[in-house]
């Protein structure tokens, strides 16, 4: 199969014909201890066929039992979502046979999810804010792995055989639901990376996912069609599965409006399909034609009895949620004071919850973003890590401002308290001490190092005596240089003009 | 020695804890009947001899060191062979799981394990328990003690014949429209049918998972309310499991009482369709019941009419589903086709071979029901019988505290008589099916042998849900009444089958 063959327009060219629709379907696995319906523990990465109990073989005879924690989490979901949740919901099946579905069927939700009709804001990178409205989020179950062996493309077509990975098999899913998404214009792609980004912090945030997309904790599948401008009735829709990374979905949502547009204007019909995404080639090709009569003869799951739950447990749950991710970032922005600049660079560079533990620790909000935007940004960038999993802690942090406001050490001595921390030399106090690294106070020995570098750029000295005093930073770096750093350079200026009778 | 094959397990249960007899001497007793007679009858599909005379042998020597056991240890039991075993395999009386041994014990054959009862082996089945004659099985049918060349019943057949045949005094059944107790009628054994939940059904192969229910097989209705008492209860690995305690049935079958009881005679389930013998011992049931005290009152149930049909509807489409997992791709047979052997082609070849036609049949209508456009007229609608149904119940317990009917509409019919004519043979339940409806428990006792033929006739109790015990009581004074009058049990009246066997 080749990809990117299809033809596509521009997308400015599709944006002046055309009025894109978003719709998303998104899978969040949840990190439930066992499974949604088996006592099996529900891990990633374990030797395949492992985390299995004869429910998750679907072996003759066996039977399902929910797990609680998976729907208390499915609530939470939906309540961070501002859904409506159901006082009583039914599991249903979904028929179809497949071998990584071991009773070739999933257990699902059909006509009654558990969450529906809520809404989230999104706010795009400017400020603007869209309003996706959710359908619904339904609680269901993983299938195995399929690993398909001897095929050039991966895929079950020309394969030789498949292997089958049931560790998958039964991890609890919710699989939210969008309402069609209509008004984002040429911002489609970005509200689409948006979207799916705002989904994955939620989930995060509630702790009821892992919501690491390169393990597939969260999986997109988005839903494009096209209309002309003034057009009411939506177009045909593609759906492109398993879209697993955020830049993916910008990419793809932006891909398929392109080929979209490029087949509406040859005058054909677009094919109701699903796509596969291949981020090689940054392109689509056709999937599986998906009918809106796909017949997966759904019917009640005879073997569970019907969710119910209650005003007080809902408000329980409620109040145990965590302050939502954008009110959270609108709160700690107003009480740091950054600019919107500032704190999106913040926000980012993945290091806001590091900031707000350091200021809580007791670092002013402008020394803790010095911090881990500066020196540990830099070495995490550099140990190829995030700024969280450095091992600098705020703790860390507050000593070593401490100290710099103290005066005991300046910034750049800093730096090497931090290595040696790193390095497992002690407390910042300890590696100061050890290593030597206390600024150099006493004026003696800095009057004498002035001296000397006075003596060795005398025509500095003398233009400096004649009025410019910004030739001063000359002498202050050969000061600096004969300490090894360890002077105070604001002292070491002082002193130089005192020496020269010069007013600073 | 007195033939030990002879007593009621309460008796068994007696002679062992006075030591009379030994759990080895009860054991190889029916273990040597299985030998003489099951040639003829087959009850059995696999016989469990070495587990079960080493069980019997710890009983025993337990025994002797006066350690406490349960009053049923050392009374040996067979299980159909639709409810999963460990060291033994489970066919399901179908090809598709020739050889196959589950890894896990069902719920209540952990409870027998429990309870110590040695497991003779499991019973003969219309595969899948879809059946009414047990001629449906992938292994030959079994025949009916009374008469080797008529039917035992079905699917139940194996483990009624094997009771009625002396081969084991006491059997598991499963009964989703009748398959405990239409056995029980045509055999002259005690079958019942416990309320839906009361009975765990972890390990019950799913034929129809809404209407599934594993009951007690014996020749005595005490000996049924004991083995109820050790499989009933809840069970958390089965939702649907009821969280009711088990209840007093062995007390209730020891007390047999009907004085003031009001029975209600439904008036859709005699008449038309009926054979005249079976009428007769049933108004013969209703006069002895009515002279012990008892108040005969006329109940309707006018969407009975209706049960059948809204049965053959639900029954094949949970069927269609449950059966779904039967693919060759994890377990039992296999069938690779020749050519390119695809995922698709190996599924379709291997449900071709392994299935056989009642069972391709059954599978067949119930994807049909289940498909889009058909749902709501077949599927729904018959849901919405399935409500009437329960209301009619409702209504009728009402006015009587139990109902009565014959359990069967004719005694057992020749093998192969009806087996060219499905509809024919779906008939024979027409009166068992509304309580799996409605999971209403159910309990089917001798009721003496038909003036035309000689042979078993059925009388039917039913009870409201959670009400087991009522059935315990009043099909105990039924028993009482009718072995007075008969001067001793049904089955003392049966051929004896080595006489009988002649060539089979």
């Amino acid at each position: 199969m080749t990809a990117g063959t299809d033809e596509v327009l521009s997308f400015d060219e599709a944006m002046e014909k055309y009025d894109p629709v978003l719709g998303f379907e998104v899978h969040v696995e949840l990190n439930t201890r066992t499974k949604m319906f088996s006592s099996a523990p529900n891990a990633f990465g374990d030797v395949p066929n492992t985390n299995v109990t004869p429910v998750d073989l679907g072996l003759p005879g066996v039977l399902p039992v929910v797990n609680g924690v998976a729907v208390e989490s499915a609530i939470k979901i939906g309540l961070a979502l501002n859904c409506s949740i159901a006082e009583k919901c039914y599991f249903a099946r979904k028929n179809y046979f497949y071998p990584d579905t071991p009773k070739n069927f999933q257990t699902s939700q059909f006509e009654d999810p558990i969450a529906y009709d809520g809404s989230i804001d999104i706010e795009l990178a400017d400020g603007t804010v869209f309003t996706v409205e959710i359908e619904r989020a339904h609680m269901e179950e993983d299938a195995g792995k399929l690993t398909h062996m001897g095929g050039s493309t991966g895929r079950i077509q020309g394969a030789e055989y498949s292997l089958v990975d049931y560790n998958r098999a039964g991890v609890p899913l919710i699989e939210i639901v969008t309402k069609p998404i209509e008004g984002a214009g040429a911002r489609a792609p970005e509200l689409a990376k948006a979207y799916v980004a705002a989904i994955r912090e939620i989930v995060k945030n509630l702790g009821v996912s892992d919501a690491r997309m390169e393990r597939g904790n969260v999986r997109c599948d988005a839903n494009v069609s096209l209309r002309p401008h003034g057009r009411e009735q939506f177009g045909t829709r593609t759906e492109t599965k398993n879209v697993n990374s955020l830049r993916a979905v910008e990419h793809a949502v932006r891909y398929e409006i392109q080929r979209h547009a490029a087949v509406l204007d040859s005058g054909t019909p677009i094919l109701q399909e699903t796509r596969h995404w291949h981020e090689d080639t940054r392109s689509t090709t056709s999937g599986r034609p998906k009918s809106d009569a796909d017949d997966y003869r759904y019917f009640p799951e005879p073997d569970l009895v019907p969710v119910v739950t209650d005003e007080a447990w809902i408000e329980a749950l409620r109040a145990s949620l965590p302050e939502p991710p954008a009110e959270r970032r609108k709160r700690l922005q107003a009480d740091w004071g950054y600019s919107d600049a500032e704190f999106r660079d913040v926000v980012n560079a993945g290091v806001m919850t590091s900031i707000e533990d350091t200021v809580a620790a007791g670092v002013g909000a402008v020394a803790a973003r010095k911090w881990w935007m500066g020196e540990i940004s830099r070495r995490a960038k550099l140990a190829d890590v995030e700024p969280s999993e450095l091992g600098v802690t705020p703790e860390l942090v507050v000593e070593l401002q401490g100290l710099i406001d103290s005066g005991k050490i300046n910034d750049k001595l800093s730096r090497d308290v931090l290595d040696g921390v790193l390095a497992g030399e002690g407390t910042p106090a300890e590696v100061v001490e050890q290593r030597g690294l206390a600024v150099v106070s006493d004026d003696g020995p800095l009057l004498d190092a002035i001296d000397g570098a006075l003596a060795a750029q005398p025509d500095v000295a003398d233009k400096i005596r004649g009025g410019k005093i910004q030739a001063v930073g000359a002498i202050v770096g050969g000061v600096m240089k004969a300490t090894r750093g360890q002077a105070d350079a604001g002292r070491v200026r002082e002193l130089i003009l005192q020496r020269l009778g010069v007013e600073g | 020695m007195t033939d030990l094959t002879r007593f009621s397990a309460d008796a068994l249960s007696r002679k062992l804890a006075s030591k009379e007899v030994s759990a080895v001497e009860v054991t190889r007793a029916h273990l040597d009947r299985i030998d003489a007679v099951d040639g003829a009858i087959n009850a059995f599909l696999h016989v469990n001899t070495d587990e079960a005379l080493r069980v019997a042998a710890e009983v025993d020597s337990a025994r002797a060191g006066a350690e406490p056991l349960h009053p049923l240890a050392g009374v040996p039991i067979a299980v159909k062979d639709l409810i999963v075993t460990r060291g033994q395999p489970t066919t399901a009386g179908s090809k598709i799981l020739e050889g196959w041994q589950s890894p896990y014990d069902a719920t209540v054959v952990s409870r027998l394990r429990a309870a110590r009862m040695p497991l003779l082996g499991k019973t003969n089945l219309d595969e899948f328990a879809m059946g009414s004659s047990t001629e449906h099985s992938a292994y030959g049918p079994t025949r009916n003690p009374w008469d080797l060349d008529r039917i035992p019943g079905g699917s139940g057949g194996g483990s009624a014949a094997a009771v009625a045949a002396f081969e084991a005094p006491l059997a598991l059944g499963t009964d989703t429209g009748g398959s405990i107790r239409q056995p029980g009628a045509v055999t002259g054994t005690v079958g019942v049918k416990p309320t839906y939940g009361g009975v765990s059904r972890y390990g019950a192969i799913a034929m129809a998972s809404s209407l599934d229910q594993i009951g007690p097989v014996s020749r005595t209705v005490l000996d049924s309310a004991l083995l109820h008492e050790v499989i009933g209860g809840h069970d958390p690995r089965d939702s649907t499991s009821l969280t009711d305690p088990v209840g007093a049935l062995v007390e209730a079958a020891r007390r047999g009482e009907v004085e003031g009881m009001r029975i209600g005679v439904i008036t859709e389930l005699q008449g038309e369709g009926y054979q005249a013998g079976v009428l007769t011992r049933f108004q013969e049931a209703l006069e002895l019941l009515r002279a012990a005290g008892a108040e005969i009152v006329e109940v309707s149930c006018p969407n009975f009419r209706y049960a059948l049909g809204a049965y053959y509807l639900i029954m094949p489409s949970e069927v269609s589903s449950n059966l779904a997992k039967y693919d060759g791709v994890r377990f039992g047979l296999r069938v690779v086709p020749d050519g390119a052997p695809t995922i698709e082609r190996v599924m379709g070849a291997t449900r071709a071979a392994g299935f056989g036609d009642e069972v391709k049949r059954r599978i067949i209508l119930g994807t049909y029901a289940l498909s889009a456009g058909y749902y709501d007229a077949y599927y729904g609608s018959a849901q919405q019988v399935r409500t009437l149904i329960q209301r009619d119940f409702a209504a009728a317990f009402e006015q009587a505290d139990v109902l009565i009917s014959p359990t069967a509409p004719t005694t057992a019919f020749k093998l192969g008589e009806k087996l060219g004519d499905p509809l024919a043979m779906y008939l024979n339940d027409v009166a068992t099916i509304p309580a799996n409806l409605a999971g209403v428990p159910g309990l089917s006792v001798p009721g003496g042998l038909a003036d035309e033929d000689g042979l078993p006739v059925g009388i039917q109790f039913l009870a409201p849900a959670r009400q087991d015990a009522r059935l315990y009581r009043v099909g105990a004074v039924l028993e009482a009444l009718l072995e007075e009058s008969w001067g001793g049990p049904l089955l003392s009246r049966a051929p004896e089958i080595t006489q009988i066997a002649g060539g089979k």
